[in-house]
Formats: C-alpha cells, sequence, structure tokens
C-alpha cells in the first residue's frame, strides 16, 4: 500500500510529477490549477529528486521550454487550464510534427475567451480533434477523480516516450480543486544521462562522438518529404488508436441505456444511475478514460447487444456526442445533454433528461 | 618560368585556412553577399576551438536562418518563430554543463519573440544568444522588421518607414543591457575581414563566459546586411550598411562581465 493522502486534485498532479521522475515542470500561472505550479515550488521538488521547476514568463513560453527540454530526452511537463492550453496550441503542433513527448495537463474552466474560473469540458474539441495547425492528434486522458489525477501521470509519460508525442491530461476545475483521498505511488528514480543516450537517440543533447548529429524539427521545405512524415505520424496515430484506448464500463450488463460521460461528468453521472436504477431503469454508464483513441469498440458492441439509446453528458455544449454519433452511425438513439459555461448538472437534472431525451423522447 | 602544378600547393604545410568540420558541405541557402553565412561560420569555428563540438546544443530561429541547421553540424533544435529563449532556457536548465545558444534575426528576437528573449536576458540564462541585425524580414521577401531604420524602404514601408505610425526602430540590445540578467552585450558586423575577425572574438568571449559558468547570459548582435531585401549589390549594401546601420547600431561593447560601459 502506498502513502495516503487527502489532497487536491492538482496538487495530486503535482505530486505525481516529482514521483514519476519528472525532469523539469514549466509553467505560468492560472486559476483554477494554480495549486500545481505553487505545490511545486514549496515542495522544493529540486532537493528531493533534482527537479527543475521553473515559473515561466507565459503559457507559450512554458510549451517551448517543453519543447526544449522534451527535445533533449528528459521528462517534462506543464499543466495550465483553457485560455493558457489555446496558447500552447502553436507549440503542440510543432512538438507533435517534431515528435517531442511531454506531459500537458489541462484543468479546463469555462469559456469560450476569458470565460470564467469553474469547472467545464468544453476543451474536448481542442483536445481529440488536434487543437494547433496540421494534421495531428494527441492521445488524452481524462481523470475522474483526484486518485487518478495521480495515477495518469506515469502513465501519461509512457505513453509520450513509447510513441514520442505530447500527451495530454484532460482534467476540469472540480477534480482540480477537490480533494480527495489518494494512494500515492513510491518515487519512481529519474531517467539518468547515460539512459537517456541508450534509449532515445533522438535526443539532441550533444552530438555523440563519431556520430551524426541529431535535429529536430517540424520543418520540411520539400512537399514530398513533408507528406512522407504525415503517412509516417498518421501511422503512428493508427497505432494509438489500436493500441491505446481505456474506459470502463459501469453497470453496463444488464443496461438498456447508456450514459457516455468522462470526468466530472462522469462522477455525476454514476449517482444518476443510482437514482435511475431505484426507479428500475436499466441504465450503465461507458466512461471514457482516454478521450483520444476514443472508444469506438465499447460503443460499437453496445449498439450490436441492442442499446435503446445514448446519452452524452458533457459539461459542454456538445462535442463528444459528435464522436458517439460518428461510432453509433444512427443504428439507435444518440442524444446530448450539456450544461455550459462552468455550471455543473446535478445527478437529478441527468436522470431527468435521460427520461425524457432518451427514453420517452 | 616553370609550371607549378596544383598538387604541388595543396601539401598540409601549406594549409593557412580551412572550413570547419563543424559546418557541413551542405550549400548554403543564403543570398551571395549575406553576412548570414559567415557569422555561422564563426561561430563553428569558436565551437570547434573551444572542444565543445560534443556538448553544444544550438536553437535555430525561423527566418532567413530557419535552416541554420543544415549547415551547423552540432545537435540542433528548430525553434517556433521566437520562442528559442525559452526553448535553450529548458534546454540548460535541464543540461547545465551543455553548451547552449540561440541563433535569431531581428524579426525572430526583436518582434514576436521579444518577451522569450527579455525574459530569459532577465533571469540569466546561462546561454548565449547570436542575434543577426539587418533591418529588413529577408525570408518572407523584405518586410519592415522592429529594426527597420526611419524612412527605410520596404515591402511594408514602400514610402519608407514612418515612424510616427509604424514606431521607431527598436534598439532591443540596449534594452536588454539595462537588465542586471546579462553578463555581456556586444555588437559587431562580419562584413569585411577585420570586422570577422573582431566579432568571432566577442562571439568566443560569449561561449568563454557561459563555459566559465559566469553568472548571466552572453548577446552578441551581428548588425548585417540584406542585399537582397535592401535591393543592393552586396558591395554597394555594405557600403549603405555602413552609412546608415552603424550611425544608430553602433558597433563595439555594450556590457562587458556585468558591467555597463560608459559612453
Amino acid at each position: 500500500m502506498g502513502e495516503l493522502r487527502l489532497m487536491k486534485g492538482n496538487e495530486a498532479l503535482a505530486e505525481a510529477a516529482v514521483r514519476a521522475g519528472s525532469d523539469g515542470y514549466f509553467g505560468y500561472p492560472i486559476t483554477p490549477q494554480s495549486e500545481v505550479i505553487e505545490y511545486l515550488m514549496a515542495e522544493k521538488p529540486f532537493e528531493r529528486t533534482g527537479m527543475v521547476v521553473l515559473q515561466a514568463e507565459s503559457e507559450v513560453a512554458a510549451i517551448n521550454m517543453l519543447y526544449g527540454g522534451g527535445g533533449t530526452g528528459k521528462k517534462v511537463m506543464t499543466s495550465s487550464s483553457s485560455p493558457g492550453i489555446s496558447l500552447m496550441q502553436e507549440g503542440l503542433s510543432y512538438m507533435a510534427g517534431a515528435e517531442i513527448p511531454c506531459i500537458v495537463a489541462n484543468i479546463v474552466r469555462g469559456g469560450p475567451g476569458l470565460g470564467d474560473i469553474q469547472p467545464a469540458q468544453s476543451d474536448y474539441f481542442q483536445s481529440v480533434k488536434g487543437g494547433g495547425h496540421g494534421d495531428y492528434r494527441l492521445p488524452v486522458l481524462a481523470p475522474a477523480s483526484v486518485q487518478e489525477m495521480s495515477d495518469f501521470v506515469p502513465i501519461s509519460y509512457d505513453l509520450a516516450f513509447k510513441y514520442r508525442t505530447p500527451v495530454l491530461i484532460v482534467s476540469d476545475g472540480l477534480i482540480g480543486q477537490m480533494m480527495e483521498k489518494v494512494e500515492l505511488f513510491d518515487q519512481m528514480p529519474r531517467i539518468t544521462d547515460k539512459e537517456i543516450n541508450e534509449k532515445y537517440p533522438w535526443a539532441t543533447n550533444g552530438k555523440p562522438k563519431g556520430k551524426e548529429r541529431r535535429i529536430l524539427t517540424s520543418l520540411d521545405l520539400d512537399p514530398h518529404k513533408l507528406e512522407k512524415h504525415n503517412f509516417h505520424l498518421q501511422d503512428k496515430y493508427k497505432q494509438i488508436e489500436a493500441n491505446e484506448v481505456r474506459y470502463e464500463l459501469i453497470d453496463c450488463d444488464d443496461a438498456e441505456y447508456i450514459i457516455v460521460a468522462y470526468g466530472s461528468s462522469s462522477r455525476i453521472s454514476q449517482k444518476a444511475i443510482q437514482l435511475a436504477r431505484a426507479e428500475g431503469i436499466k441504465v450503465g454508464i461507458l466512461r471514457l478514460i482516454t478521450l483520444w483513441p476514443f472508444p469506438k469498440k465499447p460503443i460499437d458492441e453496445l449498439v450490436i447487444k441492442g442499446i435503446k439509446g445514448f446519452l452524452a453528458v458533457e459539461m459542454s455544449a456538445g462535442q463528444m456526442v459528435e464522436d458517439v454519433k460518428l461510432t453509433v452511425r444512427e443504428r439507435t438513439k444518440v442524444e446530448h445533454f450539456g450544461r455550459y459555461g462552468g455550471v455543473i448538472h446535478s445527478p437529478e437534472e441527468v436522470l431527468e433528461a435521460l427520461k425524457t431525451k432518451i427514453i420517452g423522447g | 618560368m616553370s609550371e607549378i602544378a596544383i598538387q604541388d600547393i595543396i601539401k598540409p604545410e601549406n594549409l593557412v585556412y580551412e572550413k570547419t568540420k563543424l559546418m557541413t558541405d551542405k550549400t548554403l541557402s543564403y543570398c551571395p553577399g549575406c553576412g548570414h553565412g559567415t557569422t555561422h561560420r564563426l561561430i563553428m569555428e569558436v565551437i570547434e576551438e573551444l572542444g565543445q563540438e560534443n556538448e553544444t546544443i544550438g536553437v535555430a530561429p525561423v527566418g532567413c536562418s530557419v535552416l541554420a541547421y543544415e549547415f551547423m553540424n552540432v545537435d540542433m533544435q528548430e525553434a517556433a518563430h521566437g520562442r528559442a529563449p525559452a526553448v535553450a532556457t529548458a534546454i540548460k536548465r535541464l543540461w547545465p554543463k551543455k553548451v547552449v545558444f540561440t541563433y535569431q534575426g531581428d524579426g525572430d528576437l526583436a518582434a514576436i519573440g521579444t518577451a522569450e528573449t527579455i525574459h530569459a536576458c532577465n533571469r540569466g540564462e546561462q546561454i548565449v544568444i547570436v542575434f543577426i541585425n539587418n533591418g529588413i524580414y529577408g525570408m518572407t521577401g523584405g518586410q519592415m522588421a522592429p529594426t527597420t531604420l526611419p524612412g527605410m524602404k520596404t515591402a511594408t514601408s514602400p514610402y519608407g518607414r514612418d515612424i510616427a505610425t509604424m514606431g521607431n526602430p527598436l534598439k532591443i540590445t540596449e534594452l536588454v543591457a539595462q537588465l542586471p540578467g546579462t553578463y555581456y552585450v556586444t555588437r559587431h558586423s562580419v562584413h569585411t575581414a577585420a570586422a570577422a575577425r573582431k566579432a568571432k572574438r566577442a562571439i568566443k568571449k560569449a561561449f568563454q563566459n557561459q563555459l566559465d559558468g559566469k553568472p548571466g547570459l552572453s548577446f552578441v548582435e551581428v548588425v548585417s546586411n540584406c542585399n537582397s531585401g535592401w535591393k543592393m549589390e552586396p558591395v554597394q549594401s555594405n557600403i549603405w550598411m555602413e552609412e546608415n546601420m552603424f550611425p544608430y547600431y553602433e558597433l563595439g561593447d555594450i556590457k562587458v562581465d556585468g558591467k555597463l560601459l560608459s559612453k
């Protein structure tokens, strides 16, 4: 049993960053995730593990610090919230192109624009469809608890280095701010310079003696070469789609209806299905753990099993629901129930939406 | 007179100068007469002379020198436009014993990347910034730069830079020299052999500062010509540079060993 602590989601993410053997955290304060850098600065991981923590001048600088650091084969991470993540899209596109690993955590708040500082899930499109310019995708993990804010950090590093890609942890202000019991994993060692040189021949940390120099770039002025690079990226995304889908089925065995949700909305939906089942309504939850790759297969299997309808519950005006519809392909009913702008669903209104939009609709 | 065969001349004892092996054999993409190639070579010669070939990571900009990594034979990262100082910051923080430099043009360093430039300087990152100032955006076809001189004609100031509406040329080098985080700030040119030798000494001092762990950032500006962007022949552009650029961007040391020099 690992160490038990009562922590905020943001703090669990920060502590997990240290324990996962991060070499550097580069960030810029923004509500509702400022506790991440505050925790790290107070915790002094530079004394605990030698991890670098730096407050950047902007989110633009922070993401480019990740480009530099990740490009040398070190484990680097940042976190921000929606407006700050928008500023990072340029850097994420460059990192997708240059194939640089890192973790970017988005503690989503209401938008658009400056929006507010309350929890939302309205950055789904930005997270799963690329976000910046060009043809690329990023693996996206969606924690639904403080525990997962911790657990998903080492998983994300594994994905980031396995596929040489930035990985997004997309949470929201509710999970970032709420306190729960968390079982922390034990401190993992930081990677040594020798291990970097053995494992990551692409890492630009000084040309090895007698070998060719390494170049990290997203530029190729020859369109045919750039197309070839794009083929390579697309092959990689296909591999990720084949191997890295994660989801959880909750009470789906006897279910006639399914709620599709992730993160905070999946937690609220858990209460909603308890209320529904007390009334004899057989409903389960398909919880997305990876938002991309999207869990197409389990949805397909549920359709084949004869599910009468899917309700996409998300704190947005209807983003994830589009992927549910693309998977269901009109074989059964798909509806969306959302609250926007930082407002959170109550379990009762989720149940009501299930009744009016799916069962009675 | 007896004939002298070429193979009689090519002998090790006759060698007075050679291309550093830290420049690749790739043909430079720069216009004939441009100062980029010379500056590339000076940096690579310095890294070779300091024995840092295997310890150096360079960061290339966006602009004419976007392909600097094609020519510089060391590990390189290509940064987004203006972000090289942030990229270099993390590399140096995570690899404090390595030698890290950025190579940036005026649009990259003094317009879109002003924040990254100033804050890397202000934090006193132990990196070298080499800044090429030719007063114009060369790569995109000769548009106005933050360093374009008053009255100077460019594609986006076709009637000359009007300072009332387009602002004054930015002396960012003097600006960063004011910050406590800069240790060495200097301005040079590479348009003559004598100037190039001086510039090389400055570049070497900048890298030596980093190797010696001197507290702060070393910043070397190279005022250069852009004969294509200025629509001049190379020789003419160098004369124009001497007559117009140098009076505004005065050559010489601005800050040495952390101390501002009084004029």
